[in-house]
């Protein structure tokens, strides 16, 4: 080792250790997430170019892309894509537009205000599966349930709504069950409006509904991207809902993605097509994630405030 | 008087939206013939046969599961999360906006297109109705998440008090222990509460890994279903006791859960 090139080397060797240094804390949770949910995800990858029916043991081979042309042509799964779809847009949406207005009435100071918050709230702390149970055999039941007791006057007596409508109602209690949480990431973001520029704009002559919708609405508009993202990542992998109030039925007519790859895998024992399906759904969802993650990472990682 | 209507508007909308709830608790407390009537009773003598009888179904080892899973996996997401947020954060890695993405990807997986290697791989290793299987997927289920959020809480505490400390002598275990750790001790709390709420709500790791020894409460609820579905009021009561432990762990930490949310969201 040379005299000359020694404070080189031992300053690149220091500028070496301090990067490490300074990922250290990272590490321990990077390596954790990438063992639990990307292994798995590559074993998926595998089962999904072999023949693999738990029924059939002499049936493991690799069979190239043919589980993907079958889930390609499968109506069923088309039919439970086109239901994901549709439950999580409509759910997402209809609660985000609920979860603003019940955040607008929440917002203003009154008396009571904690304790109606409470109550808004209560709705997503409840057991998802408890939640299904409640809207299948005490609301929606078509003899006792209480939604027709409610409609009776109105002429509509008893309906089965669980197996007459049952992505409707599915959606219902989905909705139920997440408006709350729109509303206290909407409520939030009311909180955190400076109330400097609408004591502005009051003076400037403007109307209720114009600071609203120029002051307000702008301003809450990263607090509802993350919303509806955060909603979304979960609503689509909905399961104990559809498992608990309808069982995917009546037939598939009810079952979403991940409830009809469970029915195939544990019921039908196809573990090639339904690690086909899961490759599937991740390329879908990683699309559809990519696209709404620009978005909110635009206004995640800007730093100044949404002006727009 | 426009106030006192809007008010009292506000009420009304909060009760009609939690009265599902309120039925729900209400048909808890009933005798068995009172619970599916029509019209709906209303007036009763509340009785508590139905909770005991729930207790009766051997509901305590499916609570001792939750809170293990919960607990355990919210103390592991904390262990790991702090330091990783804190490495995004104060002293930020290089490609931090990279890291920060993989770990948010990792929540668009599709739970069911990892649970069949995970399914597998649990056989392999005996560790199938197992609890501490339930508590490393939970673990990693809420540790992309948390990070985010602490990353956020980080972010927040005044680089003001941090040098004021350092100018004092303070090394850096004292600095995060002493200055920043309290600072952001609402943010932990409402960091912790999401993660307990997802974990003791979870149900399709809980129902498809677990069966005698390792089910957890969600799972309960199904086995009540399948056995003695037609007693609402019992199956009310197993509902209510199901959810009352995050509900009422909910309802006083609300204040940090907005906070800590509408922090998460922007920073």
């Amino acid at each position: 080792m040379s005299a000359v090139t020694t404070p080189r080397r031992r300053s690149a060797a220091t500028e070496r250790a301090r990067g490490w240094k300074r990922r250290a804390p990272l590490l321990p949770a990077l390596v954790f997430v990438l063992l639990v949910t990307q292994l798995p995800f590559l074993a998926t990858l595998v089962y999904s170019l072999r023949s693999w029916n738990l029924l059939r043991p002499d049936s493991r081979m690799w069979v190239g892309l043919a589980n993907y042309t079958s889930v390609l042509t499968d109506a069923q799964f088309l039919g439970a894509a086109l239901n994901t779809v549709l439950i999580t847009a409509s759910c997402v949406l209809v609660a985000m537009a609920l979860g603003i207005g019940l955040a607008l009435l929440l917002d203003r100071g009154f008396v009571g205000r904690g304790v109606v918050r409470t109550l808004v709230i209560t709705p997503f702390l409840v057991l998802p599966v408890a939640t299904a149970l409640l809207w299948k055999h005490i609301m929606f039941e078509p003899v006792f349930g209480l939604v027709n007791f409610l409609l009776s006057p109105f002429g509509a007596g008893d309906v089965d709504w669980i197996s007459q409508s049952p992505v409707f109602s599915v959606v219902v209690a989905l909705v139920w069950q997440w408006t709350p949480f729109m509303t206290l990431l909407v409520l939030a973001g009311l909180q955190s409006q400076s109330r400097d520029v609408l004591e502005a704009g009051a003076a400037d002559g403007a109307s209720r509904w114009q600071m609203f919708t120029w002051i307000t609405l702008p301003h809450l508009r990263r607090y509802i991207e993350l919303g509806v993202l955060l909603g979304s990542i979960y609503v689509v992998n909905t399961f104990d809902t559809i498992y608990m109030m309808t069982q995917g039925g009546p037939g598939t007519a009810s079952a979403n993605l991940p409830f009809y790859i469970y029915q195939r895998t544990f019921l039908g024992f196809d573990i090639g097509q339904s690690a086909a399906m899961g490759v599937v759904v991740v390329v879908g969802t990683i699309v559809v994630a990519l696209l709404a993650l620009r978005l909110i990472f635009r206004t995640f990682m800007s730093t100044q405030e949404a002006a727009t | 008087m426009g106030g006192s209507l809007l008010t009292l508007f506000t009420w009304a909308v909060g009760l009609v939206f939690v009265s599902p709830v309120l039925w729900l608790v209400l048909t808890a407390f009933k005798h068995e013939n009172q619970a599916a009537t029509d019209p709906p009773t209303v007036v009763f003598r509340p009785t508590l046969d139905r909770f005991t009888a729930v207790l009766d179904a051997d509901f305590l080892p499916y609570l001792g599961n939750s809170l293990i899973a919960t607990l355990a996996s919210t103390l592991l997401v904390l262990l790991l999360g702090l330091p990783a947020a804190y490495a995004l954060s104060v002293a930020p890695v290089k490609r931090t906006k990279d890291v920060l993405f993989f770990f948010i990807s990792t929540k668009m997986l599709p739970v069911v297109a990892v649970v069949v290697p995970i399914y597998v791989a649990a056989a392999r290793l005996s560790m199938l109705d197992n609890i501490w299987t339930l508590v490393v997927l939970y673990t990693a289920m809420n540790l992309p998440i948390a990070v985010w959020m602490l990353r956020s809480f980080f972010l927040e505490v005044p680089v003001a008090i941090v040098e004021a400390a350092r100018v004092e002598g303070a090394g850096l275990p004292r600095v995060l222990w002493s200055v920043m750790l309290p600072v952001m001790a609402p943010g932990i709390a409402a960091t912790a509460l999401i993660c307990m709420i997802f974990a003791w709500n979870e149900f399709f790791f809980a129902v498809n890994l677990t069966a005698a020894q390792a089910a957890t409460v969600p799972v309960f609820l199904t086995g009540f279903i399948t056995s003695e579905g037609l007693f609402v009021a019992q199956l009310s009561a197993a509902a209510v006791m199901a959810s009352v432990p995050i509900v009422v762990v909910g309802w006083f930490a609300q204040g940090q859960l907005v906070r800590g949310l509408s922090m998460g969201a922007v920073k």
